[in-house]
């Protein structure tokens, strides 16, 4: 395989069980595979349960495989050598509600947190607050606001600001929009896209969200009991129903909407991903 | 919604301010009239920082009002030697559950609260048979619960409330970490309370789940901007833009056919009445 094709993160056949060797151990992942290459946004989906979170805490070595391995560009983080703090680097996490987690009194500092601890100077850190608060969209004069007096979706957007002040390579959230706002939510996913596009970028995000993996997502992997289930486009990962369904899992309301149709005898197509295509499929049905 | 005698919660210009008496105090609530009648199923919707949380809080007396009044079943939330009934009849489910679960292991969480209040065994134990089966998590009644994961803790986090037998079930988002069938078993759940006579509030960000409420009621900075069936507010599409919200997906479909396709319905609500109307409309539908 060539430089070009080596995918950022790849997870082999991982392993993990919490509280081994007690009465309340629990298998979370089950040889789970998994790669991402530079420019793809992958969504990983799966019940409630399903090993989601467990397996996004090892993209960046917050959990050390068990049994398996991930690698990421080209560390083995099963070696108790490995390069962590590289990787989480290149990797940032951004967990569930990261506006819980912002802890400074003005909104500048907070995001000047992770370039500080990495060492930079004080001009240096300076930019990559103004450049990681333009890149979610918050104007550089906020940093001077007292951080709770934000609202809820800014202070998300804060949050976010202060992971890719680090400038990782790879950004890995856990159910981003949950809690946003409709309008918040779309601001969010529009910096996320964009934020991607960058050459050698990639995004890794967990959702129960059907319809913020069918708007930014270029692969998704559907998990269920620790293993991967499925994978492919949206398009061929919510074709199929037959999986989803039995797993606790839907497909986009647009989706949803042309297979009810199809159902009931309409020769409709059933490929559509967002609310747009599906109103143009329904009414190439009602003009035909 | 009903007129103010037979309302369980009532609340009158209620005006709530965080950091009174400070140099930057901030207005949440600037003047709520809001009655809620036994039985009523109420969904909240507004912008991230419009006041959902703040208002809800207000319903249980978490938060006494700055001005105005509060009361539930008569009772004002001021009058602290009703506390207890007020607690009682109002039960919170909060977005995030990990704050609301006490006990390390499932059925002694739901047991905590009627058990504090002195229900005998007998009782004690049929509340919380009933309670964990209505959330579906009688099988892990013996998981630890902080191995539970998100979706799940947030049932147990209702089990938990509805073990203490309230009238009314105030929901702040709690849906909003579930997968798909987490949300629809919560839905249901719900749904159930709801024909059985509970009175449900619940605060979402998603608008196919408030179009399932008998009414919404829409916050915008601290003040109510809209209120009424979900079929009255979704009709609002752009003043519902406005204000940072949206209409569920369906509605979206329907009006954007409806530019296409003259006398097509833009009033539907659900996945299944687009369905209905797209069928009813399919001149020869074939295969």
């Amino acid at each position: 395989m060539n430089q070009r094709e080596a995918p950022i993160i790849a997870v082999q056949d991982l392993w993990h069980t919490y509280l081994a060797g007690t009465p309340l151990e629990t298998q979370s992942l089950r040889g789970v595979q998994l790669e991402v290459f530079a420019g793809e946004a992958v969504g990983i989906i799966g019940p409630t349960g399903s090993g989601k979170s467990t397996l996004l805490q090892h993209l960046n070595g917050l959990l050390r495989p068990q049994r398996g391995e991930v690698y990421v560009r080209g560390n083995a983080l099963s070696r108790r050598d490995a390069a962590v703090r590289g990787v989480r680097q290149s990797v940032g996490l951004v967990f569930q509600s990261p506006e819980d987690q912002l802890f400074e009194r003005y909104a500048g500092d907070d995001v000047a947190f992770g370039p500080r601890n990495f060492g930079l100077s004080a001009d240096e850190v300076r930019e990559r607050v103004r450049s990681a608060m333009e890149a979610v969209g918050l104007p550089f004069s906020c940093k001077d606001r007292l951080t709770w007096e934000l609202s809820h979706g800014q202070r998300r957007l804060l949050a976010l600001a202060g992971v890719l002040a680090v400038d990782p390579l790879v950004l890995v959230l856990d159910e981003p929009t949950a809690g946003l706002d409709p309008q918040g939510r779309r601001a969010l996913l529009r910096v996320l896209s964009a934020w991607r596009k960058a050459p050698g970028r990639a995004l890794v995000l967990a959702s129960h969200n059907m319809e913020d993996i069918a708007e930014i997502c270029t692969r998704v992997y559907v998990l269920s009991h620790g293993h991967v289930l499925l994978q492919g486009t949206p398009r061929e990962v919510f074709a199929r129903d037959d999986v989803l369904a039995p797993n606790g899992l839907t497909v986009p309301a647009a989706m949803a909407i042309l297979l009810l149709l199809k159902a009931r005898g309409c020769q409709v197509p059933t490929a559509a991903l967002t609310v747009e295509e599906a109103a143009s499929a329904i009414e190439a049905v009602l003009h035909g | 919604m009903s007129s103010v005698e037979e309302s369980l919660i009532r609340t009158v210009g209620l005006h709530y301010t965080y950091q009174a008496g400070t140099r930057s105090p901030v207005a949440a609530l600037r003047g709520i009239d809001l009655c809620i009648a036994p039985g009523d199923y109420v969904a909240l919707v507004g912008a991230n920082g419009s006041g959902k949380s703040t208002l809800l809080r207000h319903l249980n007396a978490l938060l006494l009002p700055s001005a105005g009044d509060v009361r539930v079943a008569g009772w004002s939330t001021r009058d602290s030697t009703h506390l207890r009934e007020i607690r009682s009849i109002v039960g919170m489910v909060f977005q995030e559950p990990d704050s609301q679960i006490v006990a390390s292991v499932v059925e002694e969480d739901v047991a905590f609260g009627p058990e504090n209040l002195g229900i005998q065994e007998d009782e004690l134990s049929e509340r919380v048979d009933w309670a964990l089966r209505t959330v579906d998590l009688s099988e892990l009644r013996h998981r630890a619960s902080h191995m539970l994961s998100a979706g799940q803790k947030q049932r147990l986090a209702i089990a938990s409330t509805l073990a203490m037998r309230p009238r009314c079930l105030v929901l702040d988002e709690a849906t909003s970490m579930l997968d798909p069938a987490g949300r629809r078993q919560v839905l249901e759940t719900i749904r159930t309370l709801h024909h059985d006579g509970m009175t449900i509030v619940t605060a979402t960000h998603n608008m196919s789940e408030a179009a399932e409420a008998t009414s919404v009621v829409v916050l915008a900075e601290g003040c109510i901007a809209m209120q009424g069936t979900p079929r009255e507010v979704f009709a609002r599409e752009d003043e519902l833009r406005a204000l940072r919200l949206d209409t569920p997906p369906a509605a979206r479909m329907a009006h954007i056919v409806a530019v296409q396709i003259a006398g097509f319905p833009t009033d539907v609500l659900s996945v299944g009445e687009l369905a209905e109307a797209v069928a009813a409309r399919c001149a020869v539908p074939r295969g």
